[in-house]
């Protein structure tokens, strides 16, 4: 009876070796590992659907010098072995030229040395400092990193003589980057982090540590946190009539926050990429055509706004487009190219990749929003 | 053939249908996911002793898992230790920890039990989140060295497979051997009925700590053999949800049986590659096919293989 088990196993793995090798087509294939599904989704989804989007768009185009994109998405659900699975899979089954993903800065690290190995290009579109930092020859990412977001805001703190701050940050991956890149950045802008918060991420009421900060000698209190948390901060925030000017992250700068928030997003001012205010820029803009191209299509395709997560994959995707474009189809030749990206104006801000940078972002690659009657105002 | 025969010549044709496999396939991705079957499979085998034969249930067992997987990144990331040496060490410690553990929980029972090991497993999942000094907290920790011996570096799929495999096969073999001994008889009688097995003279208590104590020490080492293999590691994979899927892999692949467990682990892990064919409906099909299995398998996938074998005895004999 074993016998016959093994059989029945034997027989299916010999289907699946198949199924994998029979569609070998011209077309230049793209492949991405994305969180769509899990923790992550909020990430995950909109970045496939750009990336789905652009792909349609290059190909109706007439493709990269005459050859169409093939994209092969594989969901990892925001988890590191299914994340390294997929990429196995790209690489030696379905043999992609270069890759985009994870959403996530651990599923992007599990990766990297698979890539490395395999030697084929794969452009992240998480934050985190480490991926790109040291250098890896095969890594680059389009998110900007944390500490960008944190150097804008203590820009602004600093114009406004604001010297003492309370932080409330929250304890999962992007509130720690947060964390340690505001104590690590604050003494360089001459503010003194007063008090330390920090938070659960499914918790759903933060007036202890509010109301701990209203009566600290702090002048502002920054929110470090993806939602819903930061939502919750802003409605307790109100409903205990602090009157501190309240600064957030570049993870809450999509719509759903403003949403969530109702009454208590008013006035609150953070970092973000241009994507949400792509209309307010001045005409002379780098990135204001990209910007509203983006805006635009993704509209046109799913009927609601673009963010800017979405935008990673498309700087990712068009970063790989325009070197291939360059330099030919081989890994090689993309990851070549790729380094040699000089005044990319895309979605996440202007790139310049080279053999130190892989990250390729300054900090003008934020700028600062407030939001005002439900609405992205662009400070100036 | 005597019963005790026939067993012998089905472990080894499936050891060496296992160990052949890499040839048929070379370089397929699928190599990659059979080393995850492996991994995957020493930890039904294990929580299956706890499960399927003493009949306690652990929602805690990724915890296990996690703390061989860090134990190896941490000490051979770190500090450069002998990774063979902190195999041994994590999976001493393992087993160590549920010894402790286990007197006072096991002494729990049915939903107590799932409870008491659930916030077992939760209070890992925050350490590995929390200790960022060490564990490098959610964003994970890389830098995790292949395993080596004399010449050979661990690093392929190919190396890797043979790896896994020989100590999963390890694993099984001591299993069902155990399952068999006079301590395999104990854990069955007690989950029958632990107050009969009390009345016969088998110090229950201490059996299902036994038992917790060696299921734990075999997930330690596949945390290793995982951390190793991946040479990176984070949270998320030790969480909740994982010890859930081994439960779910166990009862699947069959409660009791070893080779169930290779089943349930091989399934639980290919299942969704297959099902990406159907794209957003995947995770609907596969909570479907769960779902059927346990209604018309109860005794999971291997009690229908032993049916469908049956019945194909009984044709071929009947003419």
């Amino acid at each position: 009876m074993i016998k016959n088990i093994f059989r029945m196993c034997f027989i299916s793995m010999v289907i699946v070796l198949f199924a994998g090798t029979v569609f070998a087509a011209p077309p230049i294939k793209i492949g991405a590992i994305l969180s769509v599904t899990g923790p992550a989704s909020f990430l995950g989804e909109p970045e496939r659907n750009t990336a789905l989007m652009m792909v349609d768009e290059i190909n109706k185009a007439g493709g990269i010098n005459g050859r169409k994109i093939e994209l092969i998405v594989y969901d990892t659900q925001g988890d590191a072995t299914k994340a390294v699975q997929a990429v196995n899979r790209l690489i030696k089954s379905d043999k992609v030229v270069a890759i985009i993903g994870d959403s996530t800065t651990g599923n992007s690290m599990a990766v990297i040395p698979v890539v490395e190995k395999a030697e084929v290009p794969i452009i992240s579109c998480a934050a985190g400092v480490k991926i790109t930092d040291p250098v890896k020859k095969w890594v680059f990412k389009t998110a900007q990193n944390d500490s960008l977001a944190v150097m804008k805001i203590f820009e602004h703190m600093k114009e406004k003589k604001i010297k003492k701050i309370a932080i409330i940050t929250v304890s999962d991956g992007f509130g720690a980057s947060g964390r340690e890149q505001l104590k690590l950045k604050a003494a360089d802008f001459g503010i003194e982090i007063v008090l330390d918060e920090t938070y659960g991420p499914k918790d759903t009421d933060m007036t202890a540590q509010l109301t701990k900060i209203r009566g600290s000698s702090a002048q502002a209190i920054v929110c470090w946190g993806t939602n819903p948390g930061p939502a919750v901060v802003a409605r307790n925030v109100k409903q205990l009539g602090i009157k501190m000017p309240l600064f957030m992250s570049h993870g809450v700068s999509s719509k759903k926050f403003i949403e969530l928030a109702g009454e208590g997003a008013e006035g609150i001012i953070l970092p973000s990429g241009r994507v949400i205010v792509a209309d307010q820029l001045p005409g002379n803009d780098l990135q204001k055509k990209a910007l509203l191209s983006y805006v635009n299509n993704y509209r046109k395709h799913y009927k609601v706004e673009g963010d800017h997560f979405g935008g990673h994959a498309w700087d990712a995707i068009m970063l790989i487009k325009e070197a291939i474009e360059r330099g030919g189809t081989t890994p090689a030749a993309i990851r070549d190219q790729l380094e040699k990206t000089k005044n990319f104006a895309g979605i996440g801000g202007i790139f310049n990749y080279s053999e130190q940078d892989h990250a390729g972002l300054t900090k003008d690659a934020f700028v600062l929003v407030q939001i005002k009657k439900g609405e992205w105002k662009l400070i100036k | 053939m005597t019963k005790e025969k026939r067993q012998i010549f089905v472990f080894l044709i499936f050891a060496l249908a296992l160990l052949t496999i890499p040839f048929l396939l070379r370089e397929s991705y699928l190599l990659n996911v059979l080393v995850f079957i492996g991994i995957h499979t020493m930890l039904a085998v294990a929580l299956n002793l706890l499960l399927g034969y003493a009949g306690q249930i652990s929602l805690g067992h990724a915890a296990f898992f996690g703390i061989g997987a860090y134990m190896s990144g941490i000490l051979t990331a770190r500090f450069a230790l002998d990774p063979w040496l902190v195999i041994i060490l994590a999976a001493v410690s393992a087993a160590a920890i549920a010894f402790i553990i286990g007197f006072p929980i096991l002494k729990l029972k049915g939903h107590y039990l799932a409870m008491a090991t659930l916030g077992f497993g939760i209070i890992f999942y925050i350490i590995f989140n929390e200790t960022v000094g060490w564990t490098g907290g959610p964003s994970g920790l890389s830098g995790i060295p292949n395993l080596q011996i004399g010449g050979i570096i661990f690093d392929n799929d190919m190396c890797n497979y043979y790896l896994v495999w020989i100590i999963t096969i390890a694993v099984m073999l001591l299993s069902i051997n155990l399952s068999q001994s006079r301590i395999g008889r104990a854990l069955r009688a007690v989950h029958d009925s632990e107050v009969a097995a009390r009345v016969m003279g088998i110090n229950a208590w201490v059996l299902k700590v036994q038992i917790f104590t060696i299921s734990a020490f075999i997930s330690a080492i596949a945390g290793s053999l995982y951390a190793h293999t991946m040479t990176f590691i984070s949270p998320a994979s030790f969480g909740f949800n994982f010890s859930v899927e081994l439960v779910t892999m166990v009862v699947v692949g069959g409660l009791g049986s070893i080779y169930g467990s290779f089943l349930g682990a091989a399934i639980l892990t290919v299942l969704p590659e297959f099902l990406r064919v159907f794209e957003d409906f995947d995770i609907i099909i596969y909570g479907l096919m769960l779902i059927l299995i346990t209604m018309f398998m109860p005794g999971g996938l291997i009690s229908g293989f032993q049916l469908l074998a049956q019945k194909v005895n009984l044709k071929t004999k009947g003419k």
